[in-house]
């Protein structure tokens, strides 16, 4: 990955009539960078593609691609090609037919067309299908040829639409990996959309969480992982979810104050950034937390199981909240097991209640 | 639990009972199939009695002996007005405005539709609510304004002219019909297409148009039997040359003088509506397909 920036996103701002999607965005992708653009519905992740796609007009604000300002380009002249969820294929057109489509209309000869799809078909294992129409194939296979289908155009940049969402979970595990090697083979740039956290966290290099039009944190998987930058971000990314404790913070004794518990946090990194009596939400991931006696641990009793082949998933709760713990699968914990459990303080992350910043 | 029981358990496909509720249903459609075949019946049987048996009275009596001679007359004889050439005239009158009508108007139609689905240009909404609002005003109401503007222009009373009054009347429904077909589609569709580097034409012509064939044949099939049974616009724009079959049928069913000649009258209606019967017996599957067609899986 070069330092040079392949996408810049500056400043834009999308509207629908009145509705304001995106406001003063910015963004840059740099060459040859999985770029993962991660959210729940509605956060404006989508319209963002579309707009540096060039299929939805700006309101504000400027896209350039590769050093060329494109905020006023046909989408066909970005040097882009783009995958959907819904496959978007060509039902009346053969597989063949479906690829060639960008190339013919360009103008391209025919023996690099037919040079062109053999190279991709081979990449993409979809030589059998060419004279196949869409509605022959698997979803698997229709999302193959849909990529093929950008490989094709020779494109500088990938833009993935939620590509995965349509399929069941095995071929999305499978997919995934070869859109993972797809990458590593041709290092084109790519930005993908998604709003599955396994898809962001395994194939990105960075992702950028949004929310509301807004981007919450723009980091590597590993950093949004363990050190998520608000409230949300942390509730978002990590399945099951982390644990969140409301908690008031005791200077003295360096104490956070649940209820009548207590958890000593003098080994929390920032822990000179918090003032005396702050309220916070304390946020612990559930394999971060231990099952061991010792001076600070808590009594628990353990109130759900949940055997998930690989972990094991024991729930339980502190001071009326709900938590889960993961533990190896071989453990063997049963319903009302009186349990010890303690906090990795290193890997926890507390909040501010009122503005919800990570402190 | 006993052998025998196991004969009361349901078990496999379920029995099929004939209900009093379905017998019921079968002597209505029985019945109303007998009332609308009624008046063909008795259209083709006096199209087969000569004028001695027909005056006898008897209606619904098949013919006793079977004259097949009003046939060729209202084919080729009978007197429309001051000619006596029979309706065949007026058949190749109705097929020279039908084929170039239908073509010209559902092209024209196809490709508002298109315009009006995908590309949202400003003001789409209100050209589509004046298109809903075209559905709806009578023709009487344009006949004459229509008629000035094609004398105006030269094209009045010809065939261009009303080749030109069809397609502006077939406009707004099939603009209609083909934007709420498109806007079924899916508009990645149409998104990829954009990034292969398709223009406004170019996406029409080679992703739209292979897609299009359940609801081309529902609007050529509304066109060509509207057309084909089109009235008052070919008595007012074809112009004397150009009549199409139904104006002369009226012709020479409405006799100011000499006799009435039944049998003649409805071997020539039954002539004339020989088109659209033969469109939907074979269309009827494709119609039905068509209306029914809001989703086509790619």
């Amino acid at each position: 990955m070069s330092m040079k920036n392949s996408v810049e996103v500056k400043n834009i701002s999308f509207s629908y009539g009145k509705t304001e999607i995106l406001n003063d965005l910015s963004l840059d992708i740099k060459e040859g960078e999985f770029m993962v653009l991660l959210g729940p519905s509605g956060c404006g992740k989508t319209t963002l593609l579309n707009c540096i796609a060039g299929l939805l007009d700006l309101t504000e604000g400027q896209i350039w691609i590769e050093d060329d300002n494109v905020t006023w380009k046909e989408p066909k002249d970005r040097h882009i090609g783009m995958v959907f969820q819904s496959y978007a294929l060509y039902p009346s057109m053969t597989v063949e037919k479906n690829l060639s489509f960008g190339l013919r209309m360009m103008g391209t000869a025919k023996k690099i067309i037919d040079d062109k799809i053999e190279k991709a078909a081979n990449l993409l294992q979809i030589n059998e299908l060419l004279k196949r129409k869409p509605s022959q194939l698997s979803g698997g296979q229709r999302q193959r040829v849909a990529i093929g289908r950008a490989l094709v155009r020779d494109a500088k940049v990938f833009l993935f639409d939620e590509p995965l969402s349509n399929l069941d979970a095995k071929l999305r595990a499978e997919l995934r990996y070869e859109i993972k090697k797809l990458h590593r083979d041709l290092s084109n740039t790519m930005i993908y959309v998604t709003h599955d956290q396994i898809e962001a966290m395994t194939l990105a290099d960075r992702i950028s969480v949004m929310k509301d039009g807004l981007i919450q944190q723009l980091d590597t998987p590993k950093q949004i992982y363990n050190k998520p930058a608000n409230l949300f971000v942390a509730g978002f990314i990590g399945s099951p979810s982390m644990n969140f404790l409301n908690a008031k913070f005791d200077k003295t004794n360096q104490n956070l104050i649940i209820g009548k518990r207590h958890i000593n946090i003098s080994k929390y990194e920032n822990i000179n950034n918090l003032t005396d009596d702050q309220q916070v939400v304390f946020g612990i991931r559930p394999e971060n937390i231990i099952i061991d006696k010792n001076e600070n641990s808590i009594l628990c009793k353990v109130e759900l199981v949940e055997p998930m082949g690989a972990d094991t998933l024991v729930w339980t709760s502190i001071e009326g909240t709900p938590i889960s713990i993961r533990l190896e699968g071989s453990s063997n914990y049963n319903l009302n097991d009186e349990i010890n459990i303690s906090f990795d303080i290193n890997r926890s992350s507390i909040f501010d209640s009122k503005s919800e910043e990570r402190i | 639990m006993n052998i025998n029981s196991k004969n009361f358990q349901p078990n496999g496909p379920r029995p099929k009972h004939l209900t009093i509720g379905r017998i019921g249903m079968y002597c209505f459609i029985f019945m109303c199939a007998l009332f609308f075949l009624m008046p063909l019946y008795v259209m083709i049987v006096t199209s087969l009695k000569d004028m001695d048996e027909i005056r006898s009275g008897n209606l619904l009596y098949i013919p006793k002996a079977l004259s097949f001679y009003a046939w060729p007359k209202a084919w080729s004889e009978a007197c429309t007005g001051f000619v006596c050439e029979g309706l065949k005239p007026g058949l190749i009158n109705s097929i020279k405005i039908t084929i170039p009508s239908v073509i010209v108007s559902v092209s024209l139609g196809a490709l508002n539709g298109y315009a009006l689905a995908f590309w949202r240009f400003k003001g789409a909404y209100f050209f589509f609510g004046l298109c809903l609002f075209g559905a709806f005003i009578p023709y009487q109401v344009m006949v004459y304004p229509l008629l000035k503007i094609e004398s105006a222009i030269g094209i009045y009373s010809s065939l261009p002219g009303i080749i030109l009054v069809h397609t502006i009347f077939g406009m707004p429904i099939l603009t209609l019909i083909f934007r709420n077909f498109y806007a079924g589609l899916p508009i990645d569709l149409f998104k990829a297409a954009r990034i292969d580097g398709g223009n406004f034409i170019k996406i029409f012509f080679y992703v739209i148009i292979p897609m299009s064939t359940p609801i081309t044949i529902v609007a050529v099939i509304l066109q060509v039997t509207g057309i084909w049974n089109d009235f008052l616009l070919g008595l007012v724009f074809a112009g004397r040359d150009n009549q199409p079959m139904t104006v002369q049928l009226n012709n020479i069913v409405q006799v100011d003088y000499g006799v009435a000649e039944y049998n003649v009258d409805m071997a020539a209606t039954i002539l004339t509506s020989l088109v659209p019967l033969f469109v939907y017996f074979i269309s009827g599957r494709w119609f039905v397909r068509g209306i029914a067609a809001g989703a086509i899986k790619g």
